[in-house]
């Protein structure tokens, strides 16, 4: 190929990248969707969800955290590539309690989406029923931990954007959990506000701003009128705050 | 599914046990345990359901915004009540006293279309298979299948009743079942031009189907005399009633009568229920039995549902279903009807207010309003919403804390209060149709009939068509079973 310096090639088809851009970034840029939980365009890409993993030259790389090379074979809709994403999902759900019937999220929700757009049926997988501990410390943002994903948004949503440091993850593997960086660990004592970044980015229904459930009506929510994978590619959060000590 | 014989002991050694496991076509399943004494005479009967799943402790540590939606998943027959009066308890933790006017039609609408299409999914699809084809008709019949068949013009009828009233809920929660719609003080979207355009095309037929339901079940009724004695006695009745003691769903006062129609209380707020509602635990059912406390756990029970709101009210708001009252009010010499089976009858004529309070909402202009929110006031810590289920009064209550999070409920459901009424029909007709030996077909029949008279949401899982199995034993004082009659998914009965 001539010109392969400034392409990559997904599924066949071959879009161009610039410099410094991830095969994520690319993707998105060119309207080719890789799924993913995880990855939001604007903060430090973290690769923790998997679901973007990729078939790169034969191996499989997280797209979100690859950068696009000249001449990248990619392999993004396989078969094999999504029953491992559906697998992942399946596990997502039945790690924590994702019960979408009564969710405030249902509708608006990435996970639920994601499961939607892969084509599941069941959760597969024996529930784990978790018993996580619920925050509702705070007199605008709720903090429901047991539906958690561990996708870190927040986190860097915080540090990134807001200019604070509300939360970070502890722990490790299956003991990893969400925690509040306050000396009380509660969200009442922290500096979030409802308009920061980090209380607005949680793709599940973990952090959500209170008593403002089910306004959107069934029809008129997100994903009920558009796939996950047709909403993906003009999301960006916005320039980084500047904050003082208000 | 498990019998009686490994869950309920004897209460004596000379009494023998007879359990029915599961009395098919009501919401859910059941099972009935007879408890005869040495004589073989029906002692005590008892209808077991597992009713609540533990809803009330599920929803303890959630925020309290989410409950309607959470509680309404109790039941997929009437959701909408159990999402409404959750919604009533929610706008008192929300601070709100006044709907807007849009938004409290619209709840209306929507509870109205919920009573018109579960009044005729009871009517049509549950209980005429036995009117029409006779309580002790073969079994492989009597179901809404039979009636297709047969009255094909009146099982099309319920069918259509019932899809109307499943679209008006669809119009206004997005869904037929488990939508949403309400929020703290409001409701979530208003109704369009076009879906009220839609809804008033088929208002006529409508209005006539269930008047013609109204007129079906009067002849039924007032043709065979077996019907005015069937599994009936007197019994106090409780509902809700508007300000002037009429017929009222959404919300009104509590009004008790005794059995001779004198008042126990009128108006009463609800919001002091916990003032004149008790609970009894019996330690062999899963439900609790309510009674009014001023007169005590023996004497204290009481009916809920259409026959008590028919009974209890001293007039409905629209013509037509007004004049049907009239007509069960002279049938009944102008006193509360007790007769059991008279729960039909008035659970039609309140179908057919359904019906002429839909069409008045649907012309109001207000119900196309978008004013549908109110400004929410100071959040408080207790919520109580009651409303008129179809089944009966269902009752709300929840506390939450500083945080907005449910720190504890009570809810306390229409099938609950009728839970010793229940008992009591299942005793009376025991004791008139069992032979002192057997089970027969003819006993488990009428068994059913009379549990299926009030409707009642059991497990609250839906089951298909009467074609649940059903099965009987009887087991002598010394545990052993010496009989069984079952009745299969096909509704042949096998011994
Ligand atoms: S709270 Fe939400 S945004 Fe934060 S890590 Fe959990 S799932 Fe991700």
């Amino acid at each position: 190929m001539a010109n392969n310096e400034h392409t990559i090639t997904i599924d066949g088809t071959e879009i161009h990248f610039k410099a410094g851009q991830t095969i994520m970034d690319a993707a998105l840029s060119a309207k080719i969707y890789i799924p993913h939980l995880c990855h939001y365009p604007g903060l430090t890409p973290s690769g923790n969800c998997r679901l973007c993993v990729v078939e790169l030259n034969g191996k499989d790389v997280t797209a979100c955290t690859t950068q696009a090379q000249p001449g990248q074979q990619i392999r993004n809709q396989t078969p094999e590539l999504n029953a491992a994403r559906m697998a992942i999902t399946q596990m997502l759900f039945v790690e924590g309690n994702h019960i979408c019937p009564s969710c405030e999220k249902s509708g608006n929700c990435k996970l639920q989406a994601m499961g939607y757009y892969l084509g599941m049926r069941d959760e597969h997988y024996p529930q784990f029923n978790p018993r996580r501990e619920m925050d509702a410390s705070h007199p605008a943002v709720l903090l429901d931990r047991s539906r958690c994903i561990l996708c870190d948004l927040c986190v860097r949503a915080s540090r990134e954007i807001d200019g604070k440091n509300v939360f970070a993850i502890a722990g490790r593997g299956i003991h990893a959990h969400l925690i509040v960086n306050t000396v009380s660990g509660k969200l009442g004592d922290s500096d979030i506000a409802v308009d920061d970044v980090a209380a607005n980015i949680c793709p599940v229904g973990a952090i959500l701003i209170k008593e403002k459930g089910y306004v959107a009506p069934i029809g008129r929510r997100i994903y009920d009128q558009h796939m996950i994978s047709d909403v993906a590619f003009d999301e960006h959060v916005p320039e980084h705050k500047e904050h003082g000590n208000d | 599914m498990k019998t009686g014989q490994s869950s309920i002991s004897p209460s004596d050694k000379s009494t023998r046990r007879i359990a029915i496991d599961p009395v098919t076509r009501v919401e859910g399943h059941g099972k009935i345990t007879l408890l005869l004494d040495s004589d073989n005479h029906i002692r005590e009967a008892r209808f077991h359901i597992v009713e609540f799943r533990g809803f009330e402790k599920f929803i303890q540590g959630r925020p309290y915004w989410e409950v309607p939606f959470f509680v309404q998943r109790l039941c997929g027959i009437c959701p909408v009540s159990h999402q409404l009066a959750a919604a009533k308890a929610v706008d008192q933790l929300a601070g709100v006293d006044r709907l807007t006017p849009t938004a409290t039609k619209l709840r209306r609408l929507l509870h109205f279309g919920q009573i018109l299409q579960s009044h005729a999914l009871h009517f049509f699809h549950l209980t005429s298979p036995d009117f029409l084809f006779g309580f002790g008709s073969d079994p492989v019949r009597r179901n809404i299948m039979g009636v297709l068949e047969k009255h094909p013009e009146i099982a099309l009828q319920g069918v259509k009743l019932r899809k109307y009233g499943q679209q008006i809920i669809e119009a206004i929660t997005g869904k037929r079942v488990h939508g949403t719609g309400t929020l703290p003080g409001g409701m979530n979207k208003p109704l369009t031009t076009g879906w009220r355009d839609a809804l008033l095309t088929d208002i006529e037929n409508i209005l006539l189907w269930s008047g013609n339901a109204v007129k079906l079940n009067e002849q039924i009724h007032t043709a065979n005399p077996e019907h005015a004695d069937f599994a009936t006695f007197p019994s106090n009745y409780l509902c809700l009633t508007g300000e002037k003691g009429e017929l009222e769903f959404y919300h009104g006062g509590l009004r008790a009568r005794y059995p001779d129609g004198a008042f126990i209380f009128d108006q009463f707020d609800y919001c002091d229920y916990r003032q004149i509602l008790r609970e009894e635990v019996r330690s062999w059912s899963y439900m609790k039995f309510p009674y009014l406390h001023q007169l005590g756990n023996d004497r204290g029970w009481y009916r809920v549902g259409p026959l008590a709101r028919v009974n209890n009210c001293d007039r409905i708001s629209t013509p037509r279903a007004e004049a049907e009252r009239k007509r069960f009010r002279a049938y009944g010499h102008d006193k509360p009807i007790h007769s059991t089976l008279a729960y039909h009858w008035a659970r039609m004529i309140e179908a057919l207010h359904c019906a002429e309070s839909i069409q008045n909402l649907l012309h109001d202009p207000d119900i196309t309003g978008t004013e549908l929110v109110a400004e929410k006031g100071d959040r408080r810590h207790e919520g109580i919403g009651v409303i008129e289920a179809p089944r009966g009064t269902l009752f709300h209550h929840y506390q939450v804390n500083d945080e907005g999070i449910i720190t504890r409920a009570n809810l306390i459901v229409s099938t609950t209060s009728n839970n010793q009424a229940m008992n009591e029909s299942i005793r009376i007709v025991a004791d008139k149709y069992f032979d002192g030996r057997e089970i027969t077909e003819a006993l488990l029949n009428h068994l059913e009939v009379a549990v299926r008279a009030y409707d009642p949401c059991l497990s609250c899982a839906t089951h298909a068509l009467g074609k649940m199995p059903l099965q009987v034993e009887l087991i002598d004082a010394a545990g052993e079973r010496v009989h069984r009659l079952t009745k299969d998914s096909t509704g042949q009965y096998v011994s």
